[in-house]
């Protein structure tokens, strides 16, 4: 079963604070990977590694450089699951 | 360039710290205690037990910190951050501060953990840190990025004289005028079935699973094999006129390193010990000292039957008459053997005897080896002359032939 939008952002979230150590309210949908939460390319792959596996979904390597925001990347997730 | 020590720091066995570490091993203790797994059940291991941290780096670093990096480069950066701090976090220009760091084996966890999920759970799953973490220069690269070195960052490996050689290298860019403060030391984070069961394939781990306190026990004739240990010791290594001009304390100096290697055998020690006297001479030579100088060894001495004494041979016979006056230590009796981060931590223990005048003791040898030509301490401390210049030795050896003495002497 596909979960919300809502509940993709909450286990993305997850993941990111994990990775980074960032507080989880910074990661709202608005929010650049790069520009606002200092993420690296590196850091970017191992979010999108531990998405992948958390929400059963295949990101592949040429999408990543579309997803900007935490917005993109749930959107991606969510549409990946539908 | 006179090259001097000023800043340590250490997470071992017997403490998360250095001076917790010193001090247990000033009391005799052992940090070495059954493992609180199944591996040994579980995959048939003949050795449970192990020199386990005293404070695992996970409740000190942040979260993550212990995901990027493997516990070797973890274990690194919890001494790197304690030696800089003790060196009173010294002003210096970035490209000449550098950083020299080792390890044995690597990031030995978190190579077999990567392919353990590419077996089980497939390729896709493998992290992109896995690389970054596995190399064997992460803890220097690490250490590198943790204090902004840009005159170098080097990883020399040469098994358990790893990180010897680390501080020899690092006295070396200090010497040759490349930099004016280096952090170095070695690390190791090895305590996994593999390198445990690799290490017990070829015979050199105790199998004293009933008493592993008592298993570590160098030069006594019921020793029977090393010991595994983790952890990692680092020193911040300093050019004596640029410590003096900031006015930082100085533990002591670092004279001469000598390093030779054996051409014999891959694994097996060169039976007579001249390597390992040459390399003793050497760093003796290079410090401008004469034997008659070298008051205490703190000696390789792993705890193996066939190491120990060619060791013990070699130091007799280059100190001749001296020998009697020459107080060795084997602090592997208690630590168990760091193999990439021995060195480091021998070093450390030998700079802390100078700066105390105390030899730590040898634990575990009840029944010293009868042909054993050297004055070994034993059980307790031993005081050294209590004024005065003083010079000592550490010792690493390693698995390849790699002989490798520091010596060092009184601030």
């Amino acid at each position: 079963m596909a979960l919300s939008e809502q509940e993709v952002l909450a286990g993305l979230a997850e993941i990111v604070v994990e990775e980074t150590g960032v507080d989880t309210a910074d990661v709202q949908l608005d929010k650049s990977f790069t520009d606002d939460l200092d993420i690296d390319s590196l850091s970017m792959m191992t979010i999108v590694t531990l998405a992948e596996e958390k929400f059963d979904v295949r990101i592949p390597d040429e999408e990543v450089k579309n997803l900007v925001t935490v917005g993109d990347a749930v959107s991606y997730i969510s549409s990946a699951q539908a | 360039m006179a090259v001097v020590v000023t800043g340590l720091g250490a997470t071992t066995p017997l403490g998360g710290d250095a001076s917790s570490t010193w001090e247990a091993a000033l009391a005799g203790r052992s940090g070495v205690r059954t493992l609180d797994n199944d591996w040994a059940e579980k995959y048939g291991m003949p050795v449970n037990f192990a020199g386990q941290l005293a404070v695992r780096p996970d409740t000190i670093l942040t979260r993550p910190e212990t995901k990027r990096m493997d516990p070797s480069a973890q274990f690194a950066i919890v001494a790197t951050r304690e030696a800089w701090a003790d060196a009173g976090s010294p002003e210096v220009d970035p490209e000449r501060l550098g950083a020299v760091v080792s390890s044995g084996i690597g990031g030995v966890w978190t190579l077999l953990t990567a392919w353990d999920t590419v077996k089980e759970r497939g390729a896709a799953r493998v992290l992109p840190m896995t690389v970054p973490m596995l190399m064997p220069n992460s803890p220097a690269a690490y250490v590198e990025l943790e204090v902004g070195a840009r005159a170098g960052a080097h990883a020399p490996v040469s098994a358990c004289a790893s990180g010897a050689e680390a501080i020899g290298m690092a006295f070396e860019m200090i010497e040759s005028g490349r930099a004016d403060v280096v952090v170095a030391g070695g690390t190791e984070a090895a305590i996994h079935p593999l390198p445990i069961s690799a290490f017990a394939a070829m015979a050199a781990l105790s199998k004293r699973n009933d008493d592993p306190a008592a298993a570590s026990r160098p030069y006594d004739v019921g020793r029977d094999g090393f010991v595994l240990g983790e952890g990692s010791a680092i020193l911040v290594l300093e050019s004596e006129e640029h410590a003096r001009a900031r006015g930082a304390k100085i533990y002591a100096r670092l004279l001469g390193v000598g390093m030779t290697s054996d051409a014999y055998h891959i694994a097996a020690p060169e039976p007579s010990g001249e390597g390992q006297t040459r390399a003793m001479r050497f760093a003796i030579e290079r410090a401008g000292l004469s034997l008659n100088d070298i008051i205490h060894v703190n000696a390789h001495a792993t705890s193996t039957p066939v190491g120990d004494p060619i060791e013990a041979r070699g130091i007799a016979s280059l100190f001749g008459d001296h020998t009697a006056d020459v107080l060795v230590s084997a602090t592997k009796s208690m630590t168990g053997h760091l193999l990439g981060g021995a060195g480091a931590l021998e070093s450390m223990f030998t700079i802390k005897a100078l700066q105390d005048r105390k030899a730590p003791p040898t634990i575990n040898v009840p029944n010293p080896d009868p042909d054993l030509p050297i004055s070994l301490v034993r059980d307790v401390p031993a005081d050294l002359a209590p004024s005065g210049d003083l010079a000592a030795i550490n010792n690493s050896f390693g698995f390849g032939g790699h002989n490798v003495a520091l010596v060092f002497a009184t601030a």
